[in-house]
């Protein structure tokens, strides 16, 4: 359903330019969940930006669904949708709900407006009596069920999720956290969930690969993770540093480029 | 209190606006617009501003009711009459013309101006400023080039050029206005639009596939808007002050109708011995201007997007 | 120990709205010695406020109330501005989440941190002591850095440095490392511990994170809607009774857990009865 090979992304040119992703090639099938976990900078955020067609500096090959992401092809809105880590950030300030979840509609020129707002409400959890409210007055884990009713309302074969509950309370994010689950089951959707939160991937994932500096260390699957095999240092270091303050470890600490 | 049904309808219509849970999109507006209304009210001094506004736009509206004479009938018995003389309380000026009547119909030429000014300049400056901080590259570099020309001029300067190349008269100064009032309204928009541009829902509607108008049209627009209607508030008097320039110079309004810029430039050669004659045009000018000042410190108050 | 560094009793923060007060903290209790105190809760619970209620640094607009809020023996109730200016940055630091909100960007950080010792022999020797500590590697060149020219883990043990350059008495961190990565969360946690192994400061660690304040910390208070719904001994965080407690911990997704869904916390309005 996705993939990629070779993928290599450069931010600006000539001596001053940034490689922020180098030759990442992975591959997740229809309805399998993949992960890319890692810290700040290493490049998962990228990734998932040029799968969304959102980053256009970039050389390698990658297809979601069997449409190239390179050119914007108009078939991708309808394949491909996305979910961002700040719930307050990604709605406009001035839409309500309504607006909000049926500009998709109106863009794509897809009619029946009304009961499928509603419906997409009620399958987040919200119901109709948030239809016309604005973002502030939403709390953060509702806007984020807004945003994922949002990247639901043209049936997307694939949803990119970055980060999407990093900014949540963790009451919130089991929630958040369950509710993806369930829409995953109903809509037979395929994930990729951008986080630097192990716990989360192992949560919400089949497959995972580990990033680092803009390079993928290791990929695995769940059970692997969860037995805390990893075959790389760096990811081992990283499940260590994962589990809670520990002196020994973090005067082990080492930095790997 | 003493009518129960009165405060009970009164808190039906409150609840309904204040809801939480609004049934449309309209209800929804008007809630919005009704807790924006609740928090300028709150601005004592921004809601004397509207009063003067509203009551200048009354004035305007209803001026051959209100206006005691014929503004231009002269009556050169009764010319240079001090404020307070029974018939004319304001005065007469130099051909024995009623002051409160001229400046009653001189309502009607400010209004006109600020109306037809803002619907010049901020659209320009709105679709110019957009544009260009949305496209950026080449397209920015030209659009913010032509407006640095335009910035680069004193507005009154320009203006003036203007009105001397297309002939004095009203309309021309406010043409000439209009075209040198829009380059900062381009540069306040090319900066929101900067700041929105690369925000996570325009993302989301490029992912849905929105063309560049619609986004700018339904996204971005929608948000510099708030900012440009309180810097064009508060550019407000400096248009009328700027008009009253052009008429007081003799390139706007040209006699003997009846505009408060003119009105001074008229009474200045009596300024010594019948002071009020251009004092009172001038106090009604200061009124204005700051009113609008005051309503667009409050208009801030509320719409700023930075706030929320 | 005799005497404990703070005394906090009912400690209350309330703010006038429209309609009515709003009781943001209400009723907090706890006595800190030389030790690692943890507070945790969510979003709105009224740690951070808690935290800076110590310092008096509350909006113009709240009212600060308490049946005792003292400091070695001080009280910060009574205490004259000019009292807690002196308290502030000397005895008693705060550390916050975003260094990009804390540090001067038009003032090289070495100064920054030399500023903050100014009162004392050889400034800039003791800025770069500072810098050391924090286990920064170059701190000469550190020293002439401009804030924006530091990535964020490097401006958050900046930070951290200025606040202990004046060997406070008491420390406290508001959400210290949440704007970290994990490794350097772990960098940052080991300073701040040798500190109170070797000053005996008192630490404050406000933060949301369960897990990490259990495994850092000595002790626990878990806030809710502005009350303390338990205190506890970190190590025994897991085995919490208190049902909200219970609920924060059983949402928590784990690494080695395969539960297909997460438990949800169930709130309860008997929990915020006072």
């Amino acid at each position: 359903m996705i993939h990629v090979r070779d993928l290599t992304v450069t931010f600006g040119q000539g001596t001053r330019s940034v490689r922020a992703a180098r030759d990442v090639s992975f591959t997740v099938a229809k309805g399998e969940s993949f992960g890319l976990v890692g810290e700040s900078g290493s490049g998962k955020s990228t990734v998932l930006r040029v799968l969304a067609g959102l980053n256009p500096y970039w050389t390698g090959e990658a297809t979601v669904g069997g449409v190239a992401v390179a050119g914007r092809d108009a078939r991708l809105p309808r394949m491909v949708q996305m979910v961002f880590q700040d719930p307050y950030a990604s709605l406009h300030p001035r839409h309500t709900v309504d607006r909000a979840l049926s500009e998709p509609l109106e863009i794509q020129g897809i009619g029946d407006v009304g009961p499928r707002v509603e419906r997409a409400l009620t399958d987040v959890g919200l119901g109709p009596a948030f239809r016309f409210r604005y973002p502030n007055q939403l709390s953060g884990g509702q806007r984020q069920r807004v945003a994922i009713a949002r990247a639901l309302m043209l049936e997307p074969k694939v949803l990119l999720l970055d980060e999407p509950t990093s900014a949540l309370d963790v009451s919130v994010q089991a929630e958040i956290l369950n509710l993806l689950r369930r829409l995953r089951q109903a809509h037979g959707l395929t994930l990729l969930l951008v986080s630097h939160n192990l716990a989360v991937i192992a949560h919400m994932c089949d497959r995972l690969a580990v990033m680092n500096r803009g390079q993928v260390v290791e990929e695995m699957d769940v059970a692997t993770l969860r037995r805390q095999e990893p075959r790389e240092a760096y990811t081992r270091q990283l499940l260590l540093a994962s589990r809670g303050y520990d002196r020994e470890v973090a005067a082990g600490i080492v930095t790997y480029d | 209190m003493n009518n129960p049904r009165a405060s009970g309808a009164t808190t039906t219509w409150r609840a309904q606006l204040l809801t939480d849970t609004p049934a449309s999109r309209n209800q929804a507006r008007l809630g919005q617009f009704y807790r924006g209304w609740l928090q300028f009210k709150r601005n004592r001094l921004a809601v004397l501003g509207l009063l003067i506004v509203l009551l200048l736009i009354v004035v305007a509206a209803f001026a051959p009711w209100i206006a005691t004479h014929d503004p231009y009938a002269q009556d050169l018995a009764r010319r240079l009459l001090p404020p307070g003389t029974p018939g004319n309380w304001f005065g007469t000026d130099e051909f024995g013309r009623d002051t409160f009547s001229r400046l009653v119909y001189g309502a009607r030429i400010t209004l006109m101006i600020v109306v037809l000014v803002a619907a010049i300049a901020a659209p320009i400056g709105l679709l110019v400023g957009t544009a260009a901080g949305y496209a950026g590259g080449w397209l920015d570099t030209v659009l913010m080039r032509v407006t640095d020309v335009f910035l680069a001029f004193p507005s009154l300067i320009l203006a003036l050029a203007f009105v001397a190349a297309l002939g004095p008269g009203i309309e021309n100064a406010i043409i000439a206005i209009a075209l040198t009032a829009w380059p900062p309204y381009a540069r306040i928009a090319r900066a929101e639009t900067i700041t929105i541009r690369n925000s996570d829902y325009i993302a989301v509607a490029r992912m849905q596939g929105a063309r560049t108008a619609r986004i700018l049209w339904a996204y971005i627009m929608p948000l510099c808007v708030a900012s440009l209607v309180v810097r064009v508030t508060l550019d407000m008097a400096g248009i009328i002050l700027t008009a009253a320039g052009l008429g007081f110079l003799g390139l706007g309004a040209q006699p003997p109708m009846a505009e408060w810029g003119a009105m001074i430039s008229a009474g200045r050669r009596y300024v010594l011995d019948q002071w009020w004659v251009a004092t009172i045009p001038g106090i009604a000018i200061i009124t204005v201007s700051l009113a609008f000042n005051l309503l667009g410190d409050g208009l801030r108050d509320v719409l700023d997007p930075r706030k929320s | 120990m005799s005497t404990p560094l703070l005394e906090v009793e009912d400690l209350r923060v309330t703010f006038p709205t429209p309609t009515g007060p709003f009781h943001a903290v209400r009723g907090v209790s706890f006595t800190l010695g030389r030790e690692r105190l943890g507070i945790v809760g969510e979003s709105g619970s009224g740690k951070s406020l808690t935290g800076r209620s110590l310092l008096r640094l509350l909006p113009a607009h709240a009212k600060l109330e308490a049946r005792r809020l003292r400091f070695d023996g001080k009280d910060l109730l009574t205490a004259s501005p000019r009292e807690m200016r002196a308290l502030r940055g000397k005895r008693i630091s705060l550390v916050l989440q975003d260094p990009k909100y804390s540090l001067n960007p038009v003032m090289r950080v070495g100064e920054q941190i030399a500023e903050a010792v100014r009162d004392r022999g050889d400034p800039k020797r003791r800025a770069l002591e500072m810098l050391e500590a924090v286990r920064i590697r170059d701190p000469e060149r550190v020293y002439g850095l401009y804030p924006h020219e530091v990535s964020g883990g490097m401006g958050q043990r900046i930070m951290i440095a200025m606040m202990l350059a004046p060997e406070p008495d008491l420390l406290i961190a508001d959400e210290p490392t949440s704007a970290l990565d994990v490794t350097v969360q772990m960098q940052v946690l080991a300073i701040l511990d040798d500190l109170v192994a070797k000053r005996g400061m008192g630490l404050i660690f406000i933060s949301h994170d369960l897990d990490l304040v259990s495994s850092f910390c000595d002790r626990v208070l878990v806030m809710y809607g502005g009350r303390v719904m338990e205190e506890r001994h970190a190590r025994d965080l897991r085995a919490a009774t208190h049902p909200y407690t219970r609920g924060l911990l059983n949402s928590l997704p784990r690494i080695d857990d395969d539960r297909a869904e997460l438990p949800t916390l169930q709130r309860d309005p008997e929990w915020l009865k006072e």
